[in-house]
């Protein structure tokens, strides 16, 4: 069943959470074939049931321990510009919609999610295009993130302490 | 005639202070402790995603970085799971190696103001001096957590007051791509290697490292 797992990290995005709930996201997700919708909601104040959405299925939770799980079962994730979450998303390999809070201004979490759009690693958008977004939207265009080499690090250290 | 000399030797310690602070700032190319054995690292654990991006760069460095003292804040829960979780998964070779875990009150708590946080930063240097005269690190390993202030102006007091020179390495995190972070900023300067993820940052600080993404 094609999954989109939805995380807003260990704040609260309300405006997520209603955008990607309304009939039209859920008509648009249904139009692409996916079936199942798994909420990770944080401290918001919204909590769906999981009968107040016809036509998928939904799943809501608040926290984790540990949100892999959930993205390795995901067809798409759908996140909050938090770092940890969008390089947890990316190097699972998973297809990312990054969805800025634009209500929280001067956010320097918002660099890396920028950076990372501007390398076509995932796409960009806010609440108010969401719906647009997941009509529109190409997956194919993504390119594929290469985890970062520590072992460029050590090498460097190695040679600057003469390890 | 008291009050001059009074003055005079302040003056002329402060004198020796800056000339000592600039020497021990320019021996950091010249200081290869790896050539005489094992490195002793000091390395600072935040909370959170800095303790896992640093966890990272701790996974390839050799068994020739040792013994290990991770400094965790004392409110921070998580980074002594990881921590150990870590260590207890390196290679066989690495099991006589050892590591120690040291907690100190946390400089800056998320949000907080300047001026406590400058308070705070001053109550934990009360705990970091004593830390760090203790284990005499070779090199400070560190990635953006407040409290690495505090641990990096005990290693330099270390070099200034000509006890050892302590190598002070500075990855910002990967989430810095265009500014530096507040603890970059006042690092920048008295880091021996500073190493950034992003070229944009190495474009803006002539004196950083960068080795493409590290973690």
């Amino acid at each position: 069943m094609k999954t989109v797992f939805v995380t807003v990290g260990t704040t609260s995005f309300d405006e997520l959470v209603e955008s990607i709930t309304c009939a039209e996201s859920v008509q648009a997700l249904k139009a692409r074939g996916y079936e199942r919708l798994v909420l990770q909601v944080g401290r918001g104040s919204l909590l769906p049931a999981a009968d107040s959405c016809p036509h998928v299925r939904l799943e809501a939770f608040r926290f984790k321990d540990s949100i892999a799980e959930d993205i390795k079962q995901a067809d798409l994730v759908i996140s909050h510009a938090g770092a940890g979450s969008c390089l947890e998303s990316l190097c699972a390999g998973k297809p990312l919609l990054v969805v800025v809070n634009d209500k929280l201004m001067d956010n320097h979490q918002l660099e890396l999610a920028r950076q990372l759009h501007m390398d076509s690693h995932l796409l960009y958008c806010t609440c108010s295009t969401l719906t647009e977004t997941l009509r529109t939207m190409d997956l194919s265009v993504l390119q594929p993130f290469l985890p970062g080499q520590p072992k460029l690090f050590a090498n460097f250290l190695d040679k600057a302490l003469g390890v | 005639m008291a009050v001059l000399v009074a003055v005079l030797a302040v003056f002329l310690l402060c004198l020796l202070v800056l000339v000592r602070f600039y020497a021990v700032l320019k021996t950091g190319s010249k200081c290869r402790p790896g050539t005489k054995g094992p490195v002793a690292v000091l390395i600072v654990a935040g909370s959170g995603g800095h303790t896992s991006e640093i966890l990272r760069l701790m996974e390839c460095l050799s068994a020739a970085y040792t013994p290990r003292h991770y400094v965790i804040a004392d409110t921070d829960k998580m980074s002594e799971e990881k921590i150990c979780a870590f260590e207890r998964s390196k290679p066989p070779s690495h099991s006589e190696s050892q590591f120690t875990i040291c907690r100190i009150p946390r400089s800056r708590e998320v949000h907080q103001s300047w001026c406590s946080s400058i308070i705070s930063t001053l109550n934990a240097l009360r705990y970091s001096l004593p830390l760090v005269f203790r284990l005499r690190p070779d090199m400070v390993l560190c990635n953006g957590p407040g409290t690495c202030v505090p641990l990096c102006v005990a290693g330099l007091l270390l070099g200034i007051l000509g006890m050892k020179k302590v190598l002070i390495v500075y990855v910002e995190s990967i989430c810095r791509v265009q500014t530096l972070s507040l603890t970059g900023k006042i690092l920048y300067p008295i880091s021996d290697y500073f190493v950034v993820q992003w070229s944009s940052l190495r474009d803006k600080y002539p004196k950083s490292i960068f080795l493409g993404r590290i973690v």
